[in-house]
């Protein structure tokens, strides 16, 4: 979807404020860290539903609301959406009866964080695209999750790295299935992206993007 | 940076400190959570998990050229060497800054960061300005911080849209030949492993 975590190249925005230097700046937003990732560590759902979890929002809420106001409407959402909580527990803030799962310990906490969650899969597939090679990005705009910014969109870029085969994001925030497309980091010269008339001409911007956004800039549609 | 942007809206913080102390009674009652797991992932990013070592992977790569190799070849591994790995930092990538390209991380479309090498992100690398701004008026962005830098340097733009986590190796600033990795760890600031600034002699952002 393309609202408004879709950041990228947004005018409107200031100055930014570096004030902040504590990772939480009040003791209800190292509630939200610490609960996210418990219950994600139940694996009842992947990184791309919480995401998507998170920014399939009202956009005027996404902007005026904090960072960990985001990630606490996504948990409150995933909870309720994959049977973990009902609503009416949600609501009334008690619990009906226990669950069946097993809460993660302590014990298993390091052990999970330093496993992370890699997601480079291998895939029979033959890349379609090389390195040196010009593609567009493609103006498809699925109401469900993307990593296709907005901003490159429709844009010629040049592929500059192959990362190798990666879960897709996309089918993974629908369908929690894992499948393989190839990852490619695609560099794009700041004039393609913000036009002639922009003050940083000179820059580059390299975005990582999987082989379904893309095709090839010489073929035809 | 005296412009102070504007307040959010955000909802009345008794209100939230309300819902999210029973939504963690709540879960602590059903069983879904254990509070000894919750409070170890606290500390460990409060305590553990930080830009000290990132600054380490940085000042070994200036002072070991082969390592400095390894780690421009696969990240993900010489920065396991250093003993960091895991969430957030699976597959890693480390972008060298030279004198004609000076490289920046952002993600545009949430917060994605190096956790094992840098810690949590900062609450500027997460707020809309920067997301907004770092891809189309990076050396603005980069004036604010401080950093300015000769027109001929390319700016080099890291979008991570997906699970490769950038981190940027700095330049070694001049004058600090007589420095060891110790030494020198201490002039890696977070910031520069970002692409945000420059480690210099005298200070230490």
């Amino acid at each position: 979807m393309n609202g408004a975590h879709d950041l990228g190249g947004k005018h409107g925005f200031g100055t930014i404020d570096t004030s902040q230097e504590v990772n939480f700046a009040h003791d209800w937003e190292a509630s939200v860290f610490k609960l996210t990732l418990a219950c994600g560590m139940l694996g009842k759902w992947n990184i791309d539903e919480s995401r998507f979890a998170r920014e399939d929002t009202d956009p005027a809420h996404y902007l005026n609301s904090s960072y960990y106001e985001h990630w606490l409407d996504g948990l409150e959402r995933l909870l309720v959406e994959k049977g973990l909580l009902t609503e009416a527990e949600l609501r009334d803030r008690k619990a009906a009866d226990r669950t069946d799962l097993q809460a993660v310990g302590a014990d298993q906490v390091p052990a999970i964080l330093a496993a992370g969650g890699p997601t480079q899969l291998v895939t029979d597939k033959a890349p379609r695209f090389e390195s040196g090679q010009r593609v567009v990005v493609l103006a498809d705009q699925p109401r469900s999750h993307t990593r296709a910014p907005g901003y490159v969109k429709g844009r010629t870029g040049t592929v500059v790295q192959h990362y190798g085969a990666h879960i897709f994001a996309d089918e993974h925030a629908r369908s929690a299935k894992k499948e393989a497309e190839y990852l490619y980091s695609v560099e794009f010269d700041a004039t393609e992206l913000w036009g002639e008339s922009t003050d940083e001409a000179t820059g580059l911007v390299r975005v990582d993007l999987f082989e379904p956004y893309l095709r090839a800039a010489d073929a035809i549609g | 940076m005296s412009d102070k942007p504007l307040p959010h809206h955000s909802a009345p913080l008794g209100a939230l400190e309300q819902r999210v102390r029973s939504l963690e009674s709540l879960l602590i009652e059903k069983g879904l959570v254990d509070p000894q797991a919750l409070d170890l992932l606290v500390d460990t990013y409060e305590t553990k998990v930080g830009p000290r070592n990132g600054a380490s992977v940085v000042a070994r790569a200036w002072t070991d050229a082969e390592y400095r190799a390894r780690l421009l070849e696969d990240a993900t591994s010489a920065i396991l060497e250093q003993g960091y790995r895991g969430r957030q930092g699976e597959h890693m990538v480390c972008v060298e800054n030279t004198p004609q390209i000076h490289n920046m991380v952002v993600c545009t479309l949430c917060s994605c960061y190096p956790w094992p090498v840098l810690g949590l992100p900062p609450n500027w690398y997460k707020s809309s300005e920067y997301r907004a701004r770092a891809v189309s008026e990076p050396r603005a962005v980069l004036a604010e911080f401080g950093v300015e830098l000769d027109p001929d340097v390319q700016v080099r733009v890291w979008d991570s849209t997906a699970e490769i986590r950038y981190m940027v190796l700095p330049m070694r600033p001049p004058g600090s030949e007589h420095m060891d990795a110790t030494q020198l760890a201490e002039l890696v600031s977070r910031d520069s492993m970002i692409g945000v600034a420059v480690p210099q002699m005298e200070t230490k952002a």
